[in-house]
């Protein structure tokens, strides 16, 4: 039989997300302190701005997807699709309203936005292609090997 | 005789929006892709989406760094 939607009550985006979202923590004093040291308060400020908005841009992604994921395949193709629509008018938005403030230094905020979100990407790619499978079940030992199989038995 | 004439805005839009292209068909490709592989092996819906989020969100970067090339140059 054809599924018509994703299996109730999974939801690896948001286990993905969160993921991401605990790495950004310690990412965004970084960025805030590297933009401060180029920039000023106005670049610290703008560098938190853009660390707000990727991890707000990545929360929204996960959350249509899912809802999207729980309702029908065909729904989760156009809700892929107009969701990126949305949310990179939504992104141009918000930048286009916020370089007229005095305190926007746009390249610092720019910036933040780009490498902080291919930041997070590479380094959440590195435990998912570990594991092949979601982040939550990211190996944490090295994997037995068969001598040490059969030792155990 | 002038019949239209684009100014330095106009042309930064419309080179946004062709190079919003490239990222939109690319997602499209990929969610498509990922469609079918969950249609046909149901038992790996996990592994496919957490995939086509890295990838979607992988894609989304070009877009991103379109807008802020934009802004910032």
């Amino acid at each position: 039989m054809i599924p018509v939607a994703a299996p109730a009550g999974e939801a690896p985006e948001y286990e993905l997300v969160g993921d991401l979202l605990r790495k950004a923590l310690p990412v965004a004093p970084v960025a805030v302190a590297v933009a401060a040291i180029f920039a000023g308060l106005d670049g610290a400020l703008s560098a938190g701005v853009g660390v707000a908005l990727v991890a707000g841009n990545l929360l929204l992604a996960a959350a249509s997807l899912v809802w999207a994921g729980r309702i029908s395949l065909g729904l989760l193709m156009g809700v892929a699709l107009g969701g990126y629509a949305v949310r990179i008018g939504l992104l141009f938005l918000l930048v286009l309203l916020l370089q007229d403030l005095d305190w926007i230094h746009l390249p610092s905020l720019g910036l933040t936005l780009v490498i902080t979100h291919l930041g997070l990407l590479f380094w959440e790619l590195r435990y998912v292609s570990a594991s092949l499978a979601h982040p939550g079940l990211k190996p944490t030992t090295a994997p037995a090997t068969f001598a040490s199989k059969e030792r155990a038995q | 005789m002038i019949l239209a004439e684009i100014t330095d805005t106009g042309l930064a839009a419309l080179t946004y929006g062709i190079g919003a292209l490239g990222p939109g068909i690319g997602i499209g490709y990929l969610v498509g892709q990922a469609v079918q592989a969950m249609a046909r092996q149901p038992e790996a819906a996990g592994m496919v989406r957490t995939t086509m989020f890295l990838g979607i969100a992988f894609t989304e970067a070009l877009a991103l760094i379109g807008i802020v090339t934009g802004f910032i140059f």
